[in-house]
């Protein structure tokens, strides 16, 4: 079953899609969307290190993430100007990372597959390190689940519960880390965010707990990583892209239902 | 028994010294309020209490598994977080739907555990908060202005709950207040706060006077008292606060 590329494909999108639904729940909630994007954008870095230093894709961007990640939450404590921050944080990253990426003269780069993604190409290998990726952050999230809740709604409520908010903090960068880490091969650095914020903003408007709202992210995600996937194949368009394209559909669909149910009521 | 201890406790943020030595015990089963106008440090000297804000110096002290009650001033749900109120009331805790409906019950409001927390009014929204503190079962409630947004009738009804909850519960209160003017009858202890501690007394000795139980509003049940000093001692302060007290007066 594995040995077809449209199989291996779609599990590993929907495999993304399940870690990105509970994480891009709490990027929404928290305000963390362009957080997401320079958390994403560092990892083109991380691929040029990986390449220089002979290390594993995997490793080189899972580093530089976290440390972009770790770098804009110190920043931020400090009072700094989050969205000009951000983005001078996420542009300087992509414009470093895609001058480092240049000097690999040696290495036949093909840049796209890790702007857009490459997700028809993903190896068994890929495969187990994309799903160890997701369980990790489904497994990291849902035990911490109730104190990353509690903290998000408000952080005096948290110290109160005996709940550390700066501690949830770093536990939401280090999934965010290891999500981007995983999803390159999938989408590409430009629209991991994408994949983080669309199917978590499309299930607002049909959810009316935070857990039923994750649920339902997962289940848009996964839904579009398939039909975007077999879209693809059949229209010839880049799977990536597509992918998100049906997310944003979702997105469109489900709030005009929502619109439209609240004016009736 | 001690519950918490706060001693020479000053907190600073940045250049900007808030707190300045302060001192304070709530003992078990004790209401304890504190007074003090805009900027006085009331807030800061809770947030200290639950760990939010670290001291510049001085210790903060809690009974060895403290289990705290807490009541912010306000809070804030993002539109895009759906929250029902059941959803709420089992943030922390696991509890059973009968132990929810009790705590609702208990803190003045029935039949709204489906209810998303954006559709509540001000009132019914400080009430669901309450009944989530008191599902903690906590040994101490802080209450940080919890009736700011409700009317004179609103929040003497909801102080007239809290007493009702110490008497069942047996659980001590700490909160806070911008009214200067308007403290709770059924205090043990009034604190005045304005940076450092004023001073420090029960409001029944001063709520005896004919002159200031006159000024009792009217249908609240006694239980808005009030409570007032005098500035007969120095503060050795160079801050403008015996002024504030009396513009708040």
């Amino acid at each position: 079953m594995l040995d077809d590329f449209m199989v291996r494909a779609s599990l590993a999108g929907i495999g993304v899609a399940l870690a990105a639904a509970p994480l891009g729940c709490f990027v929404v909630w928290r305000r963390m969307a362009y957080f997401g994007d320079a958390t994403a954008h560092a990892a083109v870095l991380g691929v040029a290190l990986a390449l220089t230093f002979e290390m594993s894709i995997f490793v080189g961007t899972l580093a530089v993430a976290l440390v972009m990640a770790l770098t804009v939450t110190l920043l931020s404590r400090r009072g700094f100007a989050m969205d000009t921050l951000l983005g001078v944080l996420a542009h300087s990253a992509l414009a470093f990372g895609l001058v480092a990426v240049s000097f690999l003269s040696g290495i036949r780069l093909d840049l796209m597959a890790y702007l857009f993604g490459d997700i028809l190409a993903v190896s068994r290998g890929d495969l187990v390190v994309i799903w160890t990726g997701a369980a990790a952050v489904v497994t990291l999230l849902s035990w911490r689940w109730s104190a990353l809740l509690t903290a998000t709604l408000n952080e005096e409520l948290a110290y109160a519960s005996r709940i550390d908010p700066k501690r949830e903090q770093l536990i939401l960068t280090l999934a965010l880390a290891i999500t981007v880490a995983v999803a390159i091969k999938v989408v590409g650095v430009l629209l991991i965010a994408a994949m983080l914020i669309i199917p978590a903003a499309s299930a607002r408007s049909l959810a009316r707990t935070p857990e039923s709202m994750a649920v339902i992210a997962a289940v848009i995600g996964g839904l579009s990583a398939v039909a975007g996937l077999r879209s693809a194949f059949v229209f010839d368009t880049p799977a990536g892209p597509t992918i998100v394209c049906f997310a944003a559909l979702c997105f469109v669909v489900f709030s005009v239902l929502g619109w439209i149910r609240r004016s009736m009521a | 028994m001690t519950l918490i201890t706060v001693q020479d406790l000053s907190v600073s943020y940045g250049a900007n010294t808030v707190l300045r030595r302060v001192g304070l015990t709530v003992q078990r089963n004790e209401i304890v309020t504190i007074v003090g106008p805009n900027g006085s440090g009331k807030t800061s000297l809770l947030k200290a209490i639950i760990g939010a804000v670290r001291p510049s110096s001085g210790t903060v002290t809690r009974a060895a598994g403290l289990r705290i009650g807490y009541v912010p001033q306000r809070l804030h749900i993002d539109p895009t977080l759906p929250m029902t109120v059941g959803r709420f009331m089992r943030l922390t805790n696991r509890v059973s739907r009968e132990a929810c409906h009790e705590a609702l019950a208990s803190a003045g409001v029935t039949n709204l555990l489906v209810r998303q927390m954006s559709q509540l009014s001000g009132g019914q929204f400080q009430r669901v908060l309450l009944a989530r503190a008191l599902l903690q079962r906590p040994d101490i409630l802080l209450l940080d202005e919890a009736t700011q947004g409700l009317d004179q009738s609103g929040s003497a009804a909801f102080y007239r709950q809290i007493e009702a909850v110490r008497e069942a519960t047996g659980c001590a209160v700490l909160m806070i207040s911008h009214e200067l003017h308007v403290v709770m009858s059924a205090s043990d202890r009034v604190i005045c706060l304005n940076g450092h501690v004023c001073c420090e007394g029960t409001p029944a000795v001063v709520a005896s006077a004919p002159e200031y139980r006159a000024l009792f509003g009217t249908g609240t049940g006694g239980a808005l008292a009030l409570y007032r000093h005098e500035h007969d001692h120095d503060h050795h302060s160079d801050t403008d606060h015996a002024h504030s007290h009396e513009a708040a007066e």
